[in-house]
């Protein structure tokens, strides 16, 4: 069974920032019912807590469960114990406890992913697909636009890639439309899985910039970086999953 | 405690009050949360029986403005029912359907007279066929499709009409000088565009979808979802689309529920069920799906 260290209690003090994200231990195994309904625990009773300014890096060996503790964060993984309160708009939510609309909220506009995979609509061509989260946020299309325009300039995408499919794009290509995608958005609360696999130095910079602009904002962070660099860096502490 | 959040409270937004730490302390279960939404259509357990069989067995769905449903299942889940259900074109046995109209006010499908179903269908509601000779006037031009429904609702003016069928077309990305041109003229894929602009004309808030990709080459079909999606955003449409292709819900729905005889086996998010299905039967499903 996998455990995950709890964080570094970190004395509180008058100084320090608000939590923004406060996981509580939490539980979640998956059944395979069409293989013999074997059942593979993953998280077994992981808390974690992140305030505003940090990014937590979640560390441990494959198959230890880091990237089932991020979707969980996210509500993609449906937990199945514990909780995952969230700070939202002027309330505090419970991200198991809600509603599918609510979670839709919520993700609009307080929790943002950096996901490794882009799944796109064939010919949608890049620049609406990064702009989508702000259309969808009631930008205005011509600002969205702007916003989209400066982060590709920014992260070093060539122009003539704006209008086409990312169908066809590489994977540093799909990868920066989708850092556009999110770090487009001011969520308050960031999910990065692995943002920065498949940059090169120049990119990975631009990158590591954008991550450390949100953190002095006040951003909250929870990433997995394989690259140490990155990793040591951006990161303020370390959540350490431990292989079974 | 007290000092705690008072001081935080300054901090980083001076809007937000944060709760005293640890959290679980005075929070009940997102009783505060602000999300006033409120759904278009309720679907209360809706069950529709033909003889022994249950062809949709207690139903139940909340849809909600601009978003869209999909409703997964085989052949003979129940979901083309269901679908026809909500739409009136099978009785129920029992449940409740309601919907918000435009003006605001909640109406009981079950008990609407006949008429004001009927004005509704052709105004607020839209159903899309998979097959565009079910949805569409074959017999008449493309322009007479989509003004059609504006007839229905009482529109006399020609030149009225026969701007607003142009600008539907071009909406539906039709050349308009196609107008003229009778929809077996067209390709499957314009058709089904002409289905969607014959319904559009009358700015609905409901479009129920039957596989609405399904008779089309897969180009065809990525043409087709980018212009639902854009649609449902700027035209801020409630869609409920039933199909049993993973790939469509993927890209299209916000939402998802599994059936499998007559009964809903799984919903969520759609990334939830298709990321971390939990019932067998939408474990099968997924990994049948060869994902290019």
């Amino acid at each position: 069974m996998t455990t995950l260290s709890h964080p570094q209690s970190v004395p509180l003090s008058a100084t320090d920032p608000p939590v923004l994200l406060q996981a509580e231990a939490l539980h979640k195994s998956f059944v395979l019912h069409n293989q013999g309904g074997v059942r593979l625990p993953v998280l077994a009773g992981v808390s974690l807590s992140v305030r505003a300014g940090e990014c937590v890096a979640l560390v441990g060996e494959s198959g230890s469960g880091k990237s089932t503790l991020m979707r969980s964060l996210y509500g993609n993984y449906r937990i199945d114990r514990g909780s995952i309160w969230v700070r939202h708009q002027d309330t505090w939510v419970d991200l198991p406890q809600l509603l599918p609309h609510e979670l839709m909220a919520v993700r609009q506009h307080t929790l943002g992913y950096v996901s490794q995979f882009l799944r796109v609509i064939p010919r949608v061509p890049a620049l609406e697909v990064a702009a989508e989260p702000l259309l969808e946020r009631g930008v205005e299309p011509e600002e969205a636009a702007d916003r989209i325009r400066a982060l590709f300039l920014r992260l070093n995408l060539p122009e003539r890639l704006w209008a086409l499919s990312p169908t066809t794009f590489s994977g540093g290509e799909k990868q920066r439309v989708n850092i556009a995608r999110a770090f487009a958005v001011p969520y308050p609360m960031m999910l990065l899985d692995e943002p920065t696999s498949a940059l090169d130095a120049t990119n990975r910079a631009v990158v590591m910039a954008l991550i450390e602009e949100r953190k002095a904002q006040g951003c909250a962070m929870v990433g997995i970086f394989h690259d140490e660099e990155v990793r040591d860096r951006v990161c303020t502490r370390q959540l350490t999953t431990i292989a079974p | 405690m007290t000092v705690y959040s008072a001081h935080l409270k300054n901090w980083y937004n001076p809007d937000l009050t944060i709760p005293p730490y640890p959290l679980n302390l005075a929070m009940s279960p997102n009783s505060a949360m602000t999300m006033t939404l409120q759904p278009l259509l309720q679907v209360d357990s809706l069950t529709k029986t033909y003889g022994d069989l249950v062809a949709c067995d207690r139903i139940s769905l909340n849809l909600y403005p601009a978003q869209v449903l999909g409703i997964i299942g085989e052949s003979g889940s129940g979901k083309s029912t269901l679908l026809r259900a909500i739409a009136g074109q099978v009785p129920l046995d029992h449940g409740h359907l309601t919907y918000r109209d435009r003006a605001g006010q909640w109406l009981d499908l079950r008990t609407l007279p006949e008429p004001q179903r009927r004005r509704l269908m052709r105004t607020e509601w839209g159903f899309v066929q998979q097959n565009p000779r079910d949805g569409l006037r074959m017999g008449v031009t493309a322009g007479a499709n989509i003004g059609e429904r504006l007839l229905d609702v009482g529109d006399r003016h020609y030149g009225h009409i026969r701007t607003e069928a142009a600008q539907w077309l071009s909406q539906v990305e039709i050349p308009t000088q196609r107008m003229d041109d009778l929809p077996s003229t067209f390709s499957g894929g314009m058709q089904q565009r002409l289905q969607l602009a014959r319904i559009l004309v009358t700015r609905p808030q409901l479009v129920l979808m039957d596989e609405p990709t399904g008779g089309l080459d897969v180009s065809v079909q990525a043409k087709l979802l980018d212009l639902i999606r854009s649609l449902v955003r700027t035209l801020r449409l409630s869609v409920v689309l039933v199909t049993h292709d993973i790939g469509v819900v993927r890209l299209l729905a916000h939402q998802l529920l599994v059936m499998q005889q007559g009964q809903v086996v799984e919903s969520g998010l759609t990334d939830q069920v298709l990321d971390d299905p939990q019932h067998p039967y939408t474990q099968q499903l997924v990994s049948a799906t060869l994902v290019p």
